[in-house]
């Protein structure tokens, strides 16, 4: 299990230091060998698990913060580092950003955090919902709270329902869902698509009283298959509709013996926002850009580029936030752009073309075009050529998921499913949206 | 300490955990307040006190922390008995005796029916840590009652607790089939948590049960589908969890390739992944390249070398070559993509790609000449020795189509002496080949480099290579051009496969730091912990003849052990082994007098066979031993065995196989810690085994045997590994046949027939040596032609005879025949003279060497008279040679991420092979990083190798 956690600012020195196991030895020694051999190390980091004298340094990065998690035992890697993401993610919801002077001010907090969620190095309760019970910024005083409210965070903390309190109350009983994707996209310069996926994630935000068995409907076509059984005629309807869902994870709020024998999503949600459900599809998705490079040597020191894209999504629809880097040799000495649409711009610095558009509509077409001059050198390497990437943000699921209901229950008080104000909003932004040329 | 402020008091504890070590006394003042708090009405503080007091590693503060932990563990809040579990394990890590004369471990078992699924799951975590110090105590015991309630914990605590509960799970060993299913049924919907680390243990226990499964099953079809997609998930993780999830999708790629065999693509490389990422898919999509998806993997490929980072690039084109090896209708599109390469002339790139080309050339001999004239052009630009040593290997072994070998060769030996290792021994082999192809011309050449490489330089490998070389070519160069040119085993994809049983280990570990590294935890981790070898259940028996076709290419054919490669000091090796000191004044090639140091290896009888042959060798003088009294050394085990063989209280020898003596306790349990072992030897339709009786006498569950045989004088070993399928618990006792086969590596024994064996279960290793019966060895071809008989029989000397006689066997001729045909004694020819049956028998053991007799009955007189006379296989020089010309290898190219086969040798050279990988190993920079290097199968000239040094 995990023997000791560091926090190092980007120079090497240690913020906190707290260490739980013996077995690890002499303090100053492994967060020294750890600054020595990854954070001072001359050359890029080459894994993100380093063992340095029989010792395993677990590392992520935030910023310029350095999360180590040191340890001598096998343990389960994976859980290490899903303990520092939701380390930070802990860390993030308590005091905002993960900066040194942000950790410089919460000194206490963050101990007293990683002595909670951390016991023997074992990852305990860390829900943050939970967890803002009963350790707080301004500090608790024992006294003021009733036995009552004691036993009702240790049952919270130790719970089968962890992530939700008893006795919350709303006037106004709402919800909002954001569906939000990314689509990935790795296209040849030819046109073909090498390979396409949508990562998406359903995000709710709840303001439900008591405590609600939600059940959350979507255009799965698993699901729609085995409904659409009785009659032919919906099946061939529905059936275009649905979309096929490779995989999906869901919050611990969620059955998942449940899903997995019904496939149905049925839950009691945390108060607030939470991630209900994250998805990955790879069949039928729209992808809301085509990105058509053309680029031309002309001799040794010019290069012609000329790039297309086409929005392809209905016309009614507004994307927004385009941007096009198109990246270019290092030894670009002067580049002249033309862009029928938006505002590009050579970036010396970042080796790239930026272009900008503010908004397009559906099915339309753009095009830029550069002429880059080079500086001749005798680098026998020839140029990369990275690919060009994009950024967007459309007011769809490209994936194709539609949310088909969320249905609310609570038999203890008296509301209804009816009362229950819903929102619901999809977004499709790029993941990384590459086409090579 | 007595405030009521909790965020004080807090702070307080910290920082006599941090401190309470180095002032001891300091914090004894502390104890009544952690014995108070203990008490306290907020279950908060009460929690807060007894986690703070576990780790306080104060050996007087531990004594008093006992009557609060007791309090704690049976306390009515939850949120304090959960803290109470791990305070436990806390404990026990600082007294462990502590812990057990306290009875907080049955406290503890009993906190695993707790009705809060927290607790349960830090009980478990408690407990699994406390089990792993203890290996043999059977401290977790599992069975259904308990399995059943951890499942049902499963669904209803946090994702950490299910991390717990999974790894748990993991190490329990379903009864059967029935039960491996229908806990894989409940553990599946953990696939879907959001959680990747709950996903992975998932994944774990799920590869570990499908193993008892039937493939027969539907539900082993569903499983394997249900696997992908979770995994392809863990891929648009955060990329340090992408790296785990990756490193462990290695080994469930190489375990079961039907998985992901349709996910190819998305291991592509993204642009903006980091480095070690990307390393690491790539080593996926080779392991996944098949025919079907081999054109979009090629242009992948093609596209990554263009790429920045110099290791990825290298690493790309290597996978190019692989590639070409593993899927054999590419290989062409391989090479004419590592030429275009080739022409992009950026220096790491061509080196890599000549590198790879070579491999090619060694995988598709003859093929792809062609190309050689594009690679020639390159050769200034070659700066780094793998690359230069794989250039002059091409030249060598294509010296014949290549107009201006001999300059370009010459041109490298004009800096011999700054070359390294590895080049200068390529040099010398590849001139050596030129000369024998084309003599005429190169005499001076050769003459060159040799005496560079024996007079002038200081490596004794280099040295020791030439004067193999010189000392070949100046005896026998026909010999020479037999064992230098002849034809070169092919190299195949698997070497940088994992080694199976290794594989198997490390499926047991998936997820953690094991995985990651691709080390067994024992390379890791100090101590006691993770000595435990975990291994996979055996497969169940109805699946046996299910194993299908398409789990043949994930490695070495299941149930084959890999074979060993001794290290040192193998017999071949040590025969080549040419004392020749100080290089002698004066040209060697005159044959100067050399001792054959190993002579003495063929010591006693075994030499007498041999003497006579081994003078006839060439003009080398050996100092070959007076010819030693045969009947007193090969006599005696024969001898025995006959004995045997002719043993009446045994009743009538089964005809279906030889003889089989009783069993005999080989050892008793007293020298075991409670494991007895006695067994037997049969031979039955031509395969050999040992018959083994494990029984357990000790009080405790024995598991995870194996077994290893030392070498011995025919080369025995097991067949396939000891299969124990279940746990031995006490009083228990378990049948085994473990088949043999004589590929084993060679060495004299004495007296012959000794074999020593080393058996390990959980508990210990086991040391114990037996004789087994000569005659398990005789081959069923072993029936002679009578011509070829009375030659040989007339052949053999004198020395190699012996006579004895067996008493008390009142048999007749006939009856005497049958049943020693049943062990394999041939009757050739039967005589009658003078009222005596005279019988002609021959048999031959699994190395070849025949053994012809003559048993003289006569009737009324019990006692039999027989005259034995072993005749070697063929003679010691004739064999030597051909053992060489089959084992020879000309190239190597040790490298630690990436190293084909070169065969297995029992050759001089193949030894310093070895040694200069493992010293490579050693200097590479991290040596967690390279994957373990399966081990080179036999090949089959080594194992006659090994025959021929039997004798």
């Amino acid at each position: 299990m995990i023997g000791g956690l560091f926090i190092y600012n980007h120079k090497g020195e240690v913020l906190i230091s707290r260490v739980y196991r013996d077995d690890i030895g002499n303090r100053r020694n492994a967060v020294d060998a750890f600054r020595v051999n990854v954070i001072h190390a001359r050359q890029q980091v080459r894994s993100p698990v380093t063992n340095i004298a029989r010792t395993s340094f677990f590392h992520v990065k935030r910023s310029n913060i350095w999360l180590a998690a040191v340890t001598k035992q096998n343990v389960n890697a994976a859980m290490v580092f899903e303990f520092l993401y939701k380390m930070c993610d802990v860390m993030a919801a308590y005091f905002g950003k993960i900066s040194e002077e942000n950790i410089k001010n919460n000194f206490v907090l963050i101990y007293e955090l990683l002595d909670e969620i951390l016991d023997f190095g074992y990852p305990q309760n860390s829900e943050t919902g939970a967890l803002k019970t009963f350790i707080t910024q301004q500090g608790i005083k024992s006294q003021h709270q009733t036995k009552e409210e004691q036993s009702q965070i240790t049952s919270q903390v130790t719970g089968q329902i962890g992530w939700r309190r008893e006795g919350i109350k709303y006037r106004r009983n709402e919800l909002f869902l954001d569906v939000l994707e990314s689509v990935n996209l790795l296209m040849s310069p030819q046109g073909q698509v090498l390979s396409a996926h949508v990562s998406g994630r359903v995000v709710m935000k709840s303001y439900l009283s008591g405590m609600p068995e939600c059940k959350f409907g979507m255009n799965d076509k698993i699901v729609i298959e085995k409904q659409g059984k009785g009659t032919a005629d919906e099946t061939g309807k529905s059936g275009k509709q649905s979309i096929a869902i490779d995989d999906c994870t869901f919050h611990q709020c969620v059955r998942l013996s449940k899903f997995d024998s019904e496939r149905s999503i049925s839950f009691i949600p945390p108060d607030g926002e939470f991630e209900l459900m994250r998805y990955r599809t790879t069949k039928d998705i729209i992808l809301p850009f085509r990105v058509i490079p053309l680029v031309r040597e002309v001799g040794r020191t010019k290069l012609e580029v000329k790039v297309v894209i086409k929005s392809n999504f209905k016309p009614s629809l507004l994307a927004q936030k385009i941007e096009v880097r198109i990246p270019t040799p290092l030894n670009t000495s002067g580049v002249q752009v033309i862009c029928m649409k938006g505002k590009a711009k050579y970036k010396a610095s970042e080796n790239a073309i930026v272009w900008k558009i503010k908004r397009m509509a559906g099915m339309k077409e753009s095009q830029i075009s550069a002429e880059i001059e080079l500086l001749p050198t005798n680098d026998k390497k020839k140029w990369a050529r990275p690919p060009i990437s994009m950024n967007f943000e459309v007011p769809f699921a490209p994936s194709g998921l539609k949310v088909r209901y969320l249905k609310v229950f609570e038999p203890k008080l008296n509301y209804s499913d009816h009362d229950v104000i819903k929102w619901v909003r999809y977004i499709g932004r790029s993941g990384i949206y590459e086409t090579r040329c | 300490m007595q405030t009521d402020n909790l965020e004080l008091k807090k702070l307080v504890y910290l920082y006599l955990m941090n401190y309470a070590k180095s002032q001891p006394d300091m914090a004894i003042m502390a104890v009544n307040t952690f014995v108070k708090d203990c008490e306290d009405p907020n279950p908060l503080i009460r929690a807060l006190a007894v986690r703070t007091m576990g780790c306080i590693r104060v050996d007087k503060i531990t004594e008093y922390l006992c009557e609060p932990l007791r309090k704690c563990l049976k306390d009515e809040d939850p949120y304090v008995r959960k803290t109470a579990a791990v305070c436990v394990a806390k404990l026990h890590d600082i007294n462990a005796q502590l812990v057990e004369d306290q009875g907080f471990l049955d406290t503890l078992k009993d906190l695993i029916s707790d009705s809060n699924p927290m607790v349960v799951a830090n009980a478990v975590a408690a407990l699994s840590e406390i089990a792993e110090s203890h290996p043999s105590s059977n401290l977790l015991d599992l069975n259904p009652q308990s399995i059943n309630k951890l499942l049902t914990a499963l669904n209803e605590c946090t994702e950490w607790g299910q991390i717990f509960i999974l790894d748990c799970l993991a190490s329990y060993m379903p009864k059967d089939d029935r039960e491996a299913q229908s806990i894989c049924e409940r553990v599946t919907p953990r696939l879907s948590h959001a959680n990747s680390a709950v996903v992975l243990s998932a994944v774990k226990v799920l590869m570990k049960f499908m193993e008892m499964l039937s493939k027969d099953l539907d539900y082993y079809g569903t499983l394997l589908k249900k696997l992908a997609p979770p995994l392809v998930t863990l891929l648009s993780a955060e990329p340090e969890l992408q790296y785990v999830a990756l490193r462990n999708i290695n080994l469930i790629v190489q375990k079961r390739p039907e998985i992901l065999k349709h996910e190819m693509k998305v291991f592509f490389v993204k642009y903006n992944d980091p480095i070690y990422v990307k390393l690491e898919k790539l080593d996926i999509m080779i392991r996944l390249a098949s025919q079907a998806n081999i054109a979009q993997v090629l242009a992948e490929l093609k596209e990554y070398a263009t790429e920045v980072d110099v290791d990825f690039v290298r690493k790309a084109v290597r996978a190019i070559g692989r590639c070409a090896i593993k899927v054999e209708q590419s290989a062409e599109r391989c090479v004419s993509t590592l030429l275009d390469l080739i022409q992009t002339k950026v220096n790491y790139v061509v080196q890599e790609a000549i590198v790879v080309i070579k491999d090619i050339f060694r995988k598709y001999p003859n093929k792809y000449e062609s190309v050689i004239a594009t690679l020639c052009e390159n050769l200034d630009s070659l700066d780094e020795p793998e690359a230069r040593a794989a250039m002059i290997w091409i030249v060598g072994e294509y010296a014949e189509r290549i107009d201006n070998a001999d300059e370009l060769l010459e041109s490298f030996l004009e800096g011999f002496h700054d070359e390294s290792t590895q080049v200068q021994l390529q040099l010398l082999t590849a001139i050596v080949k030129l000369f024998l192809k084309k003599p005429t011309e190169t005499q001076e050449l050769v003459q060159q480099v040799l005496s560079l490489a024996t007079q002038d330089s200081d490596n004794p490998d280099l040295r020791d290579r030439g004067y193999i070389y010189w000392r070949l070519l100046s005896t026998d160069p026909v010999a020479a051009k037999e064992v230098v040119l002849a034809e070169k085993p092919l190299i195949s994809e698997e070497t940088d496969l994992i080694e199976p049983t290794l594989l198997d280990e490390l499926i047991c570990y998936i997820g953690t730091l094991a995985s990651v590294y691709h080390k067994p935890p024992s390379a890791f981790v100090e101590g006691s912990r993770g000595v435990v070898h975990k291994s996979l259940p055996p497969r169940t028996g109805s699946s046996e003849s299910a194993e299908s076709p398409e789990a043949a290419p994930t490695g070495a054919p299941p149930g084959e052990q890999p074979a060993v490669i001794p290290a040192q000091g193998d017999l071949l090796g040590d025969l080549l082994n040419l004392d020749l000191g100080p290089p002698v004044t004066g040209p060697p090639l005159t044959a100067a007098p050399v001792q054959m140091g190993a002579v003495d290896l063929l010591g006693g009888g075994l030499d007498s066979l041999m003497g006579d042959e081994a003078e006839g060798m060439g003009g080398t003088n050996f100092a070959a031993p007076p010819a030693g009294t045969m009947p007193a050394n090969l006599g005696a085990p024969i001898g025995g065995g006959l004995g045997d063989l002719f043993d009446l209280t045994s009743g009538v020898g089964s005809l279906s196989g030889s003889y089989v003596a009783p069993k005999a306790v080989w050892l008793p349990a007293m020298k075991a810690k409670g494991l007895e072992i006695s067994g037997t030897f049969t031979r039955q339709v031509g395969s050999i085994s040992m018959d083994l009786l494990l029984t357990n006498k000790a009080l405790q569950v024995m598991s995870d045997f194996a077994i290893q045989f030392n070498r011995n004088s025919f080369g025995l070993a097991p067949a396939a590994p000891l299969q124990v399928h279940a746990p031995l618990s006490p009083n228990q006792t378990v049948e085994i046949s473990l088949p043999l086969n004589t590929v084993g590596s060679v060495m004299k024994m004495d007296p012959l027939n000794n074999l020593q064996v080393a058996v390990k279960n959980n508990i210990d290793v086991f040391y114990f040596s037996t004789l087994y019966p000569l005659h398990i060895l005789f081959v069923e071809d072993g029936k002679m032609e009578r011509q070829m008989f009375l030659a040989t029989w007339k052949d053999i000397p004198n020395e190699n005879e012996a006579q004895f006689q067996i008493k008390d066997c009142p048999l007749n001729a006939e009856a005497v025949s049958s049943k020693l045909q049943a062990s394999n004694i041939f009757t050739i020819a039967k005589r009658n003279v003078e009222g005596q049956d005279m019988l002609y028998q021959s048999l031959k053991l699994t190395n070849s060497i025949w053994v012809l007799a003559e048993l003289r009955v006569q009737p009324g007189n019990p006692n039999l008279t027989v005259r034995l006379l072993a005749a070697p296989p063929r003679s010691l020089a004739h064999s030597l040679a051909h053992s060489l010309a089959h084992t020879h290898t000309d190239t190597h190219t040790p490298t630690h991420t990436h190293t084909h086969t070169h065969t297995h040798t029992h050759t001089r050279e193949g030894r310093l092979q070895h040694q200069e990988e493992e010293i490579l190993c050693s200097k590479s920079p991290c040596p967690l990083e390279g994957p373990r290097r399966h081990p080179r199968p036999p090949s089959p000239a080594s194992s006659r190798a090994g025959a021929a040094v039997g004798a």
